[in-house]
């Protein structure tokens, strides 16, 4: 064999395997990407009502004077949480999710904001630590699965800088330094505004990535009978709207950050699942061009050969009719 | 007349149903919803037990769900009850012995029998024996 022919096939055999690498890559999210979607559907009905009851009592209550609803005095420094994935293999998922942030981060320091960053997953962490970027925490590990216990976890550590209160624990490399204004010594930072940057699953085909602020809450000033789910109940809150809103921010809190990281793991599924379609059809056409240079090669080598013995047995003819 | 009844986790759907009555308790104390009552959004008291009814009234044929609930909400609008519930258990999700076993250790971390009273792991634990209809 020819050492064309040998060099051609090693490379057939190595573009299969990671064809078939891929392919399987491709079908084990299509396959948990419809849990993930049935994740999302089973968490919207409690997602749903406790958005509609912070809507009712901030729509109530004109008077309200809760500092996770009004308007911060001053925009000394924001937290932002970016939700990224842990495994790599889904195309430009991270790095779109990255570059809003980056964007955010940037119109933060224009506007003479602090930005303390919190990441989750392990791409966005990996990132952050090549750029030396400080990371105030990080969470990975459940980037495609996420449960409800690691969405309050994300919620407490964010809540307790939004009050300022708790135990700066700062397990990322930064530590507390992340807020260069107005960051106390050693302490947390409290923070005044916190970000969600994370991807929006709107079909298997479009995902889009998205900045949301969490709180303080943004209220839609819209007439009650211009709201799409009908007008808001006019509930009695028991045992004030101060208590009620009291609990039922922190809950709120948690359960978007939830919903966000459940659309954000269909999203990357998604992502994934078109990567690695688009990897293996690559890797297909590949090698049906390698396949025919194969052949190509393999014919060249029999024509050589053959031209060899027909020239061969010519010269011995030619040189036995020579000598007769 | 009967209540459109959803029970809500954050991941989940526990239990949803027709029901005549739903019994909770709330921060200010017990609350009986059927039929016809007024829009309520309370705060369900930490480690209580929300019982839902097929007929109004403390006869049998008694509680068609019991819920254990850690940390909720209860949202009653138009014949629509919704119990928001964070963290909480149906009764025929209640492992007795694991319940106990919470019951057991909350009570010791929380120190003195009034601390006890107050905790809601204790609560909740309670909550949970008594969803089965154990001694607690």
């Amino acid at each position: 064999m020819g050492a064309q022919l040998r060099a051609v096939r090693a490379r057939i055999r190595a573009v299969k395997s990671i064809g078939k690498i891929t392919r399987a890559q491709e079908l084990i999210a299509s396959s948990r990407i419809i849990r993930a979607q049935q994740r999302m559907r089973a968490a919207e009905p409690y997602a749903r009502e406790l958005t509609q009851a912070v809507e009712a009592v901030v729509s109530r209550s004109s008077s309200i004077s809760h500092p996770m609803v009004t308007e911060p005095e001053a925009h000394a420094s924001a937290a932002v949480l970016i939700l990224t994935s842990d495994s790599g293999f889904c195309g430009a998922y991270n790095a779109n999710v990255l570059r809003e942030s980056a964007r955010l981060r940037q119109r933060n320091d224009e506007n003479g904001t602090a930005t303390t960053t919190y990441v989750a997953g392990s791409k966005g962490i990996g990132w952050h630590r090549f750029r030396d970027i400080p990371v105030e925490r990080e969470w990975s590990g459940f980037s495609s699965q996420p449960t409800y216990a690691d969405a309050e976890k994300v919620a407490t550590a964010l809540l307790d800088a939004f009050s300022g209160e708790g135990e700066g624990e700062g397990e990322g490399e930064g530590g507390g330094a992340g807020g260069s204004a107005g960051g106390g010594a050693g302490g947390l930072t409290k923070v005044d505004e916190i970000y969600l940057v994370s991807t929006e699953f709107v079909s298997m085909l479009t995902q889009r990535p998205a900045v949301t602020r969490l709180l303080p809450l943004e209220i839609a000033e819209a007439p009650e009978s211009e709201r799409p789910g009908g007008p808001l109940p006019s509930y009695e809150f028991e045992p004030s709207t101060d208590d009620v809103l009291d609990a039922l921010l922190p809950q709120y809190v948690a359960s978007r950050i939830y919903y966000a990281m459940l659309e954000a793991a269909a999203s990357e599924l998604a992502a994934r699942r078109r990567a690695m379609k688009a990897a293996t059809d690559n890797a297909n056409d590949l090698l049906d061009r390698l396949t025919r240079e194969a052949n190509n090669a393999r014919q060249a080598e029999i024509t050589q050969e053959i031209s060899e013995i027909v020239g061969g047995s010519n010269a011995l003819a030619e040189a036995n009719a020579g000598s007769e | 007349m009967t209540l459109h009844v959803e029970v809500l986790m954050p991941d989940r759907s526990l239990w949803s149903g027709e029901a005549g009555l739903v019994i909770a308790k709330t921060l200010d104390g017990d609350i009986g919803v059927q039929a016809g009552h007024s829009p309520v959004f309370g705060i369900l008291s930490p480690g209580s037990l929300v019982r839902i009814r097929e007929v109004p009234g403390d006869d049998n044929p008694g509680d068609v769900v019991r819920l254990a609930v850690r940390d909720g909400f209860l949202s009653v609008t138009d014949d629509r009850v919704s119990v928001l519930a964070s963290s909480g258990q149906l009764s025929g999700e209640v492992d007795v012995a694991e319940a106990r076993a919470d019951l057991e250790s909350a009570t010791t971390d929380a120190g003195s029998s009034a601390a006890a009273e107050e905790s809601p792991e204790v609560r909740y634990a309670r909550a949970r024996l008594r969803a089965v209809g154990e001694q607690a």
